[in-house]
C-alpha cells in the first residue's frame, strides 16, 4: 500500500497523477474514432503541427494551450480543406504540412537559449511540471470534449460507419468531420504536458486499438478504452517514479503492454485464443 | 438544420417517387479513362448524359449496364452525393435535400465489417434522422428496429456483431435498415452478387412484401436474367438510358447492342439466344433466351 501512497506526498506527483489519468480517460475515448475512422497518421502529423503554435507561445510568454489550439484548429480544418478539394491526397496534404510545420517549430525554438531542455519538454511531455493551472485548463477542455462525443455519439457512429447513410439521413456531414477534427486538435492540446507530440498518437491509438480486440460495440469499446487510458496514466506514473525514466513514455510504454496483452489474450480474437 | 429535427418533406401520393429531367453529369475536367461514347458535343465527358425518366410508387426497377455504365452516378444523384451538373432530379417532386425517406443499401464492399457495432445497432442507425440532434433512441424507435428486423427475418441475428453475418445476412440487415429509417424510395447497389440462390430469393421475397407499402425499389445488377425475371421494369444503361420500359421490350438484340456494344453477340438459330460477355471481372458469360 505504502508503495502506492509514498509518491503523492509530493503535491507535484498528485497533480502529474491527476492530469495523466485526466488526459488518458479523454483521449481514449475520443481515440475509439480515431481508430475506427483511421485516422492514426493524422492524429500523429496534427499533435506535430501544433508544435510552432506552443514556440510561439512560449516566446511570447503566452499560455501554451492558446498557441497550441490555435495552431491545432488551424491545420485541422486546414487538412480537411486541403485534401477534400481533390488535388493533393489526404496523407499527401497531411505529410506536408506536418514537416514543414513542425521545422518551423524546430527552427524557432533552435533560436532560443534554452533549446534542448524545452525541446525535450515539447516532445516527450513534462508530466512533473504540471502546474493547478494547466490542470483547470486540461479539466476544463477535456470535459468540454468528452460532452460533445457524448452529444453527437450517434452522429459521430455515423458518419464514421457509412458516409452515404449520414446523407441521406441529411446530416451535417461536413460540420460533423471538421468538429472531429478539431476535437482530436483540442485533446492534443489537453494531452500536450502528458506524453509530449512525439508520443501524442500512442494515446489516442494504443488504449483505443486495445479495446477493440476486447468488445465488438462502440459503447463498451470507448470505457474500456477509458479505462486502460487512464490505467497507463496512473501505472505509467508510479513507473517513472520508482524506476527513474521519464515519465510520458512511461505512460505509452504500459498503454502498449496493455495493448499486446490484448493481442495475445483477447478472447476469440486474441493470437493465442486463436491457437488453441 | 430543419431535416435533423424530424421529416423534411411530405409527399403528395400523385407526384413520381423518382424522376429525372434532363440530367446529365460531367467528369471533372482532365479525368482520364473514358471512353468515346461518353464525350459530349462541347468537349466535356459525361458520366451520364440526358437522362429522363420518371419511376412510380411501389415499382421495382432493375438499373443494368456494363461497367462504367453510370448505375452508382445514377444511384449517387438520388442518393445526393453526385449533383448533375445539368437537369433536375426531384424525389417527390423536390430536390434530393430535404428527403430523409431515401434508403442505400451499399454494395458489400463498401461497409468496414469489423466495426464494433451490432445488427440492432445497424438498423437504429437508420432512425437517427428521425430522433433529431441531441436526442436518444426512444421506446418506439427500438420498436421500429426490432419491427423492421422481424420483416427481414433477422430477429435472432440481433445482437450479433456485423462481421458475423453471411452476406444474404449482412443484405438484409441493411434492407431492415432502409426499413427503419422508414425509406420510401430504396437503392440496393449490386446485393445479388455473391449470394446463393436461397439467399437471393429471401431478398426478392422481403422486396414482395413492400410493394403493398408503395416504396420503389431500384435494383443495380449485372444479371440480366433476373432483371428479366423479377422486376417491373429495367432501365438499360450506358451513359445515357439506352431503354426504359418492361423486360421484353428492354432485352432486344437492338438495345443490348448499343448497351455493350461489342460484347453483344447475337447467336443465330431457331431459339434466338444473346451473348452478353458484361466484363464486370466475373469472366462470364450470360445467355439471354428470347421468349
Amino acid at each position: 500500500m505504502n508503495l502506492l501512497l509514498d509518491p503523492l506526498q509530493y503535491s507535484f506527483i498528485v497533480r502529474a497523477l491527476v492530469a495523466a489519468v485526466l488526459v488518458g480517460i479523454v483521449c481514449s475515448v475520443l481515440g475509439t474514432y480515431v481508430v475506427l475512422r483511421g485516422m492514426a497518421f493524422f492524429g500523429d502529423a496534427l499533435a506535430h503541427t501544433i508544435l510552432p503554435g506552443v514556440v510561439i507561445a512560449f516566446l511570447l510568454g503566452w499560455p501554451l494551450a492558446v498557441g497550441a489550439l490555435v495552431m491545432g484548429v488551424f491545420t485541422a480544418v486546414g487538412i480537411g480543406a486541403l485534401s477534400s478539394r481533390g488535388v493533393v491526397k489526404e496523407d499527401t496534404a497531411i505529410g506536408v504540412i506536418f514537416a514543414g510545420a513542425f521545422a518551423l517549430g524546430v527552427a524557432l525554438l533552435s533560436a532560443t537559449g534554452n533549446y534542448t531542455v524545452d525541446l525535450a519538454h515539447f516532445l516527450f511531455g513534462n508530466l512533473l511540471g504540471v502546474t493547478v493551472g494547466d490542470l483547470w485548463t486540461t479539466a476544463v477542455l477535456g470535459l468540454v470534449v468528452l460532452l460533445i462525443i457524448f452529444f453527437f455519439y450517434k452522429e459521430f457512429m455515423v458518419i464514421s460507419f457509412d458516409p452515404v447513410l449520414a446523407t441521406t439521413l441529411r446530416l451535417p456531414a461536413t460540420f460533423l468531420r471538421y468538429l472531429l477534427l478539431v476535437l482530436i486538435a483540442v485533446t492534443i492540446v489537453v494531452s500536450l504536458q502528458v506524453v509530449g507530440i512525439a508520443l501524442m498518437v500512442a494515446m489516442l491509438v494504443t488504449p483505443a486499438a486495445a479495446a477493440s480486440l476486447l468488445t465488438r460495440r462502440l459503447t463498451p469499446m470507448m470505457f474500456i478504452a477509458a479505462v486502460i487510458g487512464a490505467f497507463s496514466g496512473a501505472a505509467g506514473l508510479y513507473t517513472s517514479y520508482y524506476l527513474d525514466i521519464a515519465s510520458g513514455p512511461a505512460v505509452v510504454l504500459v498503454a502498449t503492454a496493455i495493448f499486446a496483452l490484448a493481442y495475445l489474450f483477447a478472447p476469440e480474437r486474441g493470437l493465442l485464443w486463436r491457437r488453441n | 438544420m430543419n431535416a435533423l429535427a424530424g421529416r423534411g418533406v411530405t409527399h403528395d401520393p400523385q407526384t413520381p417517387s423518382l424522376q429525372m429531367v434532363g440530367v446529365s453529369v460531367a467528369y471533372a475536367a482532365g479525368l482520364q479513362d473514358v471512353s468515346v461514347n461518353g464525350v459530349g458535343g462541347n468537349g466535356r465527358v459525361y458520366a451520364l448524359q440526358h437522362v429522363n425518366f420518371s419511376a412510380q410508387r411501389g415499382e421495382r426497377i432493375a438499373v443494368v449496364g456494363p461497367n462504367g455504365a453510370g448505375k452508382s452516378t445514377l444511384f449517387k444523384l438520388i442518393v445526393g452525393t453526385v449533383r448533375p451538373s445539368e437537369g433536375q432530379v426531384n424525389i417527390f417532386g423536390h430536390g434530393p435535400d430535404g428527403h430523409i425517406c431515401i434508403g442505400y443499401v451499399p454494395q458489400r464492399n463498401e461497409i468496414d465489417w469489423s466495426f464494433p457495432v451490432t445488427v440492432e445497432d445497424v438498423v437504429m442507425m437508420g432512425r437517427v434522422g428521425q430522433i433529431g440532434l441531441f436526442r436518444w433512441p426512444r421506446r418506439a424507435d427500438w420498436d421500429v428496429v426490432r419491427q423492421s428486423l422481424a420483416r427481414v427475418e433477422a430477429t435472432h441475428l440481433a445482437r450479433k456483431q456485423i462481421g458475423e453475418l453471411s452476406g444474404g445476412q449482412q443484405q438484409r440487415v441493411f434492407i431492415a435498415r432502409a426499413l427503419a429509417q422508414e425509406a420510401e424510395l430504396l437503392l440496393l447497389d449490386e446485393p445479388l452478387n455473391g449470394l446463393d440462390l436461397p439467399s437471393q430469393q429471401a431478398i426478392f421475397d422481403i422486396l414482395d412484401g413492400l410493394r403493398p407499402d408503395g416504396v420503389t425499389v431500384l435494383v443495380a445488377t449485372h444479371d440480366l436474367q433476373l432483371a428479366a425475371d423479377r422486376f417491373d421494369k429495367i432501365m438499360l444503361l450506358n451513359r445515357r438510358v439506352v431503354a426504359f420500359a418492361g423486360p421484353t421490350a428492354v432485352l432486344t438484340p437492338d438495345n443490348l447492342l448499343q448497351a455493350y456494344g461489342g460484347h453483344v453477340h447475337v447467336l443465330p438459330g431457331a431459339e434466338q439466344g444473346i451473348l452478353v460477355d458484361d466484363c464486370c471481372g466475373h469472366d462470364e458469360f450470360q445467355v439471354i433466351s428470347e421468349k
